[in-house]
């Protein structure tokens, strides 16, 4: 098998006494979307932030393309083309959509100490900002201010900037959090695109979407990988079904 | 639009009248407001300055005045020690401001928000005490500077009007430079950081970095308006690196309009004369300046350039 895109070997996080991240591997091959489920509280974001650099692990390792990425600052990783979507909004909300999506592109596109010339006409940055927000829709948009835009439309743009970046992987925290139906299913959509051209880490609580998206699933339940394969087997899988839906269900379904 | 052309209008007005004031101040013999606008100008400088880090970078420095102090004595010690050209004085005063603010922003952008307040008043605070315990300088006394920085025949700082367009010259160039710096890339991932450090190191730019250099500018281009200061009245003394000082220039920033372009100039005219004005009233002036600028602060969000915006607006 050639080298996977991201590595994560025997990733350990500690809380105190909690064990959030518990001796976690998972490989992801480049191409493929890979989604991390699991119920509330499993770890999931923690297990993102060790990915994104936000959080150091105790112990284990991460590589991406083969380097060792475990101990880097996030915005090295950054450089070495990992993006990602925080699972709340975190955007830039006195600039515009435009502004938010150009400095990501900005951060790829030669030295930021320029103090002189004005950013904003950069014809290079200009196109690169809308192409992004063409991607997700949201080229209409590009001039208003992201505090003055919809819960939806800033989900949206969490992908635009992420996308302007032009990553190797993209993480994708909840993407779907907070959405509307048709929202959910325009993002799903647009997932759907964007497999193409990019590898997809994607952490979702919507089922549905998961497993219509996802090529492989891991499921974290308490810290721990308690399975991990394509979506058909996970869904025959009892030990997730026992996570998810509680031993009562599967007595029940037995019974 | 009609917003902005309200606040335009007012600044334009603002700066004509500080451009024209020499010639007011000629024909009506009133020497005393030229004086009292040289200083307002330069402080107007420091103001700007610290608008930089403070307005557009986000960063609460409560130590700003330890660079009038630096870039005034390091005119009254070049001074003292028979150094008297300017062509050496500004730049040391310059370049001591930056090595200064190289040094204390390292130290203090590890920290944030209260902590990165309560430091950078610490370190003024020592900068006010090593001042001090100059002996050979004036200590506590401060140290008069006989002769004021000489540009050779370029320009006449002793002449009052000279001088006055000298600081105005100063004040405007740098205004422009911040103009251009808040523009640019540079300027941008600044103000970036301001808003939301965590996504901007998500995508890729490490915050202090930038954080430092702006912090550096801001002290520099502070160093000159304390190297004028020190030439305006001939002296230069700990006394203005104490920490009132400090808390004047972030008085004149937020009263004129954080993160605004002219907002600290505006500020600078406004907080100096009520200064000036109440104090030949009263001796307990600040008994009324006070409540005046908590009213402002209260009810006046943006400050006067907010106020003026949302008054255009209706």
């Amino acid at each position: 098998m050639a080298e996977p895109l991201l590595r994560v070997e025997k990733l350990v996080r500690r809380f105190g006494g909690i064990i959030a991240t518990d001796n976690v591997s998972l490989d992801v091959a480049s191409g493929e979307l890979h989604a991390i489920i699991g119920p509330n509280g499993a770890g999931k974001t923690t297990l993102i932030s060790q990915l994104t650099g936000h959080l150091a692990p105790h112990s284990g390792s991460v590589s991406l393309a083969g380097r060792d990425i475990t101990y880097l600052p996030a915005y090295r990783r950054c450089a070495l083309g990992l993006a990602r979507s925080f699972q709340i909004t975190s955007l830039l909300l006195d600039f515009t959509a435009a502004d938010n999506v150009a400095l990501a592109a900005q951060a790829h596109a030669g030295t930021s100490f320029r103090f002189f010339a004005n950013a904003r006409k950069e014809k290079g940055l200009r196109d690169a900002a809308h192409a992004a927000l063409d991607r997700v829709g949201l080229l209409h948009r590009a001039d208003v201010v992201v505090s003055r835009l919809s819960h939806g439309e800033r989900r949206q743009i969490e992908l635009a900037v992420a996308l302007a970046s032009k990553p190797k992987l993209l993480l994708l925290d909840e993407p779907m959090a907070g959405l509307g139906v048709t929202e959910s299913q325009r993002m799903v959509q647009l997932l759907q695109e964007l497999r193409k051209e990019v590898s997809i880490v994607l952490v979702e609580h919507d089922m549905p979407a998961v497993f219509a998206l996802a090529d492989r699933i891991t499921v974290l339940v308490y810290g721990r990988v308690i399975a991990s394969g394509d979506p058909a087997a996970i869904r025959a899988n009892e030990d997730v079904k026992r996570a998810y839906l509680g031993d009562q269900h599967v007595v029940t379904h037995h019974g | 639009m009609k917003g902005l052309s309200v606040s335009k209008a007012v600044t334009a007005l603002m700066l004509a009248g500080l451009v024209l004031l020499p010639l007011y101040s000629q024909l009506s013999g009133n020497i005393f407001i030229l004086t009292l606008f040289t200083r307002i100008i330069i402080l107007a400088l420091a103001a700007a300055s610290l608008n930089l880090i403070m307005g557009f970078g986000g960063m609460m420095s409560f130590g700003h005045a330890a660079y009038l102090g630096i870039g005034g004595y390091a005119v009254g010690m070049l001074a003292q020690e028979g150094v008297g050209s300017g062509f050496i004085q500004f730049p040391v005063a310059l370049a001591a401001s930056a090595i200064y603010a190289l040094v204390i922003g390292a130290l203090s952008l590890r920290t944030r928000g209260v902590y990165f307040i309560m430091i950078t008043l610490a370190f003024a605070q020592m900068a006010y005490y090593v001042a001090s315990g100059l002996a050979r300088y004036g200590g506590d006394d401060g140290l008069t500077i006989y002769n004021r920085s000489d540009f050779s025949g370029l320009i006449n700082l002793g002449n009052r009007v000279q001088f006055y367009y000298l600081c105005l010259a100063c004040l405007f160039g740098v205004i422009f430079l911040i103009w251009r710096i808040v523009n640019s890339r540079f300027g941008l991932v600044v103000q970036g950081l301001r808003s939301n450090e965590q996504r901007m190191q998500a995508i890729g730019f490490p915050a202090k970095r930038y954080q430092l250099v702006c912090f550096v500018i801001s002290g520099t281009m502070c160093g000159l308006a304390g190297a004028l200061l020190a030439n305006n009245t001939d002296f230069v003394s700990p006394a203005v690196m104490y920490w009132t000082r400090s808390g004047d220039l972030m008085v004149m920033v937020i009263l004129g309009g954080m993160g605004t372009l002219f907002g600290p100039v505006m500020g600078a005219v406004v907080f100096l004369l009520l200064e000036e004005f109440l104090s030949q009233i009263t001796e307990y002036w600040a008994l009324i300046m006070g409540p005046l600028l908590l009213l402002i602060v209260l009810f006046g969000r943006g400050g006067i350039m907010g106020v003026l915006g949302r008054a255009g607006r209706g």
